[in-house]
């Protein structure tokens, strides 16, 4: 695809022309391309159109961008819904591939693509992977899960568009990493940050300081992370850490990404239009405003996202970006509306804990997060609750469990937590999913 | 012949043990003999009963983590010097034993001393071999009076 290419630092890519379109043309491709994809929508998607039909509309009634406004939303359990193909646009015969995401309780999402929608795929990783400074030569150890997941794949096709050499190792088996790193010289990891911060401290057990490795930058996603984790990969490292962002309802990775300037992920908005909206009311909020991102997949066929939720929130940054790229910037996703921690100081999400515990047990036990403050100092408890594959009779082997818990977590999230085991069934369920956390702690 | 065990975890909290014996005693299930291991926060109890396979459904039907694990159980003269007799087996053989507690028939002179072993059926052959008797469950549960 690159084929002339050796650029060196040369800070534009050809590829990455479409980050720099001019404002004007860029609307006029968006509104272009939301006409088609709806129309599309219409069409073929018996939900939409029947949300369509409901409140009067036809895809006519898109005059301008701003009509998009008018358009039902879509959210996560309308996939499940129509779990496993109910809002596919295009007949099997023309879908090249599947993904399919878990989620935390029951069925998955399934969603699909045509050749098309794999080549807007590879496109968009392919400007992710530019604007994190990756180039042809670059040696990419990719530790995103390969699979039904769209990390892993999503990152290989863009890796391989770019003409980067890519090593397809998948998540897991640390000490394997470690040596591929060492041994390849790879020069670009793409994993979770907390997945990148234990491998940096595997290294360490085994002698190697990651700063001496030929790697210079680490492309993180697929979890909530924070400037403080940046902060200490790119120190313990010796990288620069870029955040990227996606979600498979959308495409997968691609969807966003950092630059070099490293302040806000630039949305890749010739493909997906983002909007931000009041999750209480759904009304459209001002440009600059916080709230919750929606996104409308502009080129989908398989399955166009029409006003998706994505339930994250972020805002967008209205003041151009020094790299020049035209697509709008959005602050990084910090949080889920509801569950950031700031403990001592440091920001912690239950998703942090929650990969902690995966990693000591392999599934995700019952657990709840308890906030106190003892003279000034919060505390933090970790209730986990015991399950059948975790129980021995053995007094030494629960208290190791118990300590393995506690070290996991401090490797993720940086912060010291008391772990408690507790009875099975003792932590409150609300609609069948825990409260993750209670905070009691007294603010004066 | 090996004796099954049930483990259970549970919270160190007042009532909570109450609530496993009271489970056992709607079901009609005898405790053959216990043990509880505990640490600060929380313990393990270990269970010998007759009908293990019921009383394991009846507490995972309440609600409780439960494990099963083989123990052995030998028969030892209740006097001074019948359980340093079998310790001292075991030590010569280099046998781990996980854990052990004891108790004492209805009937006779006799006691029982349960052991978690890392290796049960080597335990067993060398006390088999010095004469010791290893009870059978039929044995151990078989009614004195």
């Amino acid at each position: 695809m690159i084929e002339f290419w050796n650029d060196g630092d040369t800070p534009v890519h050809p590829a990455s022309a479409p980050d720099y379109l001019p404002g004007a043309q860029l609307r006029e491709t968006q509104l272009h391309r939301l006409r088609v994809v709806v129309a599309r929508a219409y069409e073929k998607v018996k939900l939409f159109r029947q949300r369509m039909d409901d409140l009067k509309l036809t895809p006519d009634c898109l005059e301008s961008l701003e009509d998009i406004a008018r358009l039902p939303f879509t959210v996560k359990t309308d996939l499940r819904d129509t779990y496993p193909f109910g809002l596919f646009a295009s007949p099997l015969s023309e879908v090249v591939r599947l993904h399919a995401s878990s989620g935390t309780t029951g069925k998955p999402i399934v969603v699909a693509y045509t050749q098309g929608d794999m080549d807007v795929w590879s496109s968009v990783m392919v400007r992710t992977l530019t604007s994190c400074g990756v180039r042809r030569g670059d040696v990419v150890q990719n530790a995103y899960g390969y699979g039904l997941f769209t990390g892993g794949l999503g990152l290989h096709c863009g890796a391989e568009a770019l003409g980067a050499t890519v090593i397809p190792i998948s998540g897991g088996n640390s000490e394997r990493q470690i040596m591929v790193m060492n041994d390849f010289g790879s020069t670009v990891i793409c994993a979770t940050p907390s997945y990148f911060l234990h491998l940096i401290e595997v290294a360490a057990e085994k002698g190697i300081d990651m700063k001496s490795l030929p790697l210079k930058a680490g492309i993180f996603g697929a979890e909530p992370w924070t400037e403080a984790m940046r902060e200490r990969i790119e120190a313990a490292g010796g990288i620069r850490a870029y955040d990227i962002y996606g979600l498979s309802e959308i495409i997968g990775p691609g969807v966003a990404s950092e630059c070099r300037v490293q302040s806000g992920l630039h949305i890749f908005e010739d493909h997906f239009y983002p909007e931000i909206i009041d999750p209480e009311t759904g009304e459209v909020l001002p440009e600059g405003a916080e709230g919750e991102l929606v996104l409308t997949t502009l080129s989908k066929q398989a399955m166009p996202m029409i006003r998706y939720r994505t339930r994250d929130i972020t805002h967008f940054i209205t003041e151009p970006c020094e790299c020049g790229r035209t697509m709008r910037r959005m602050r990084r996703i910090g949080a889920r509306s509801d569950d950031m921690m700031i403990i001592r100081g440091v920001n912690v999400f239950p998703s942090q804990i929650e990969e902690a515990l995966l990693r000591v047990e392999g599934t995700l036990p019952h657990y709840q997060i308890m906030l106190t403050r003892v003279k000034d100092l919060d505390q933090i408890e970790v209730q986990v609750e015991v399950t059948k594959e975790l129980f021995t009779d053995r007094v030494e082997s629960m208290e190791q469990l118990q300590q393995k818990l506690g070290e996991s977590i401090a490797s993720v999230t940086g912060i010291r937590a008391r772990v408690s085991l507790v009875e099975p069934h003792t932590i409150q369920r609300s609609q069948g999913k825990a409260r993750r956390v209670i905070d009691n702690r007294e603010m004066k | 012949m090996k004796i099954q065990q049930l483990s259970l975890f549970l919270e160190n909290k007042p009532g909570h043990l109450s609530s496993i014996c009271q489970t056992m005693a709607d079901a009609g299930i005898n405790i053959e003999t216990l043990s509880l291991a505990d640490t600060k926060q929380f313990g393990i109890l270990r269970l010998v009963v007759q009908d293990w396979e019921k009383a394991k459904e009846v507490l995972e039907l309440a609600g409780f983590v439960v494990n099963v694990t083989e123990v052995v159980a030998t028969e030892v003269e209740d006097r001074p010097g019948g359980m340093a007799e079998v310790l001292e087996i075991l030590q010569s053989g280099n046998i781990n034993i996980e854990y052990m507690y004891a108790f004492t028939f209805r009937r006779g002179n006799k006691a029982v001393l349960v052991f978690r072993f890392d290796d049960p059926d080597a335990a067993i052959k060398l006390l088999e071999s010095k004469g010791c008797s290893v009870l059978a469950p039929v044995e151990l549960f078989s009614s004195g009076d």
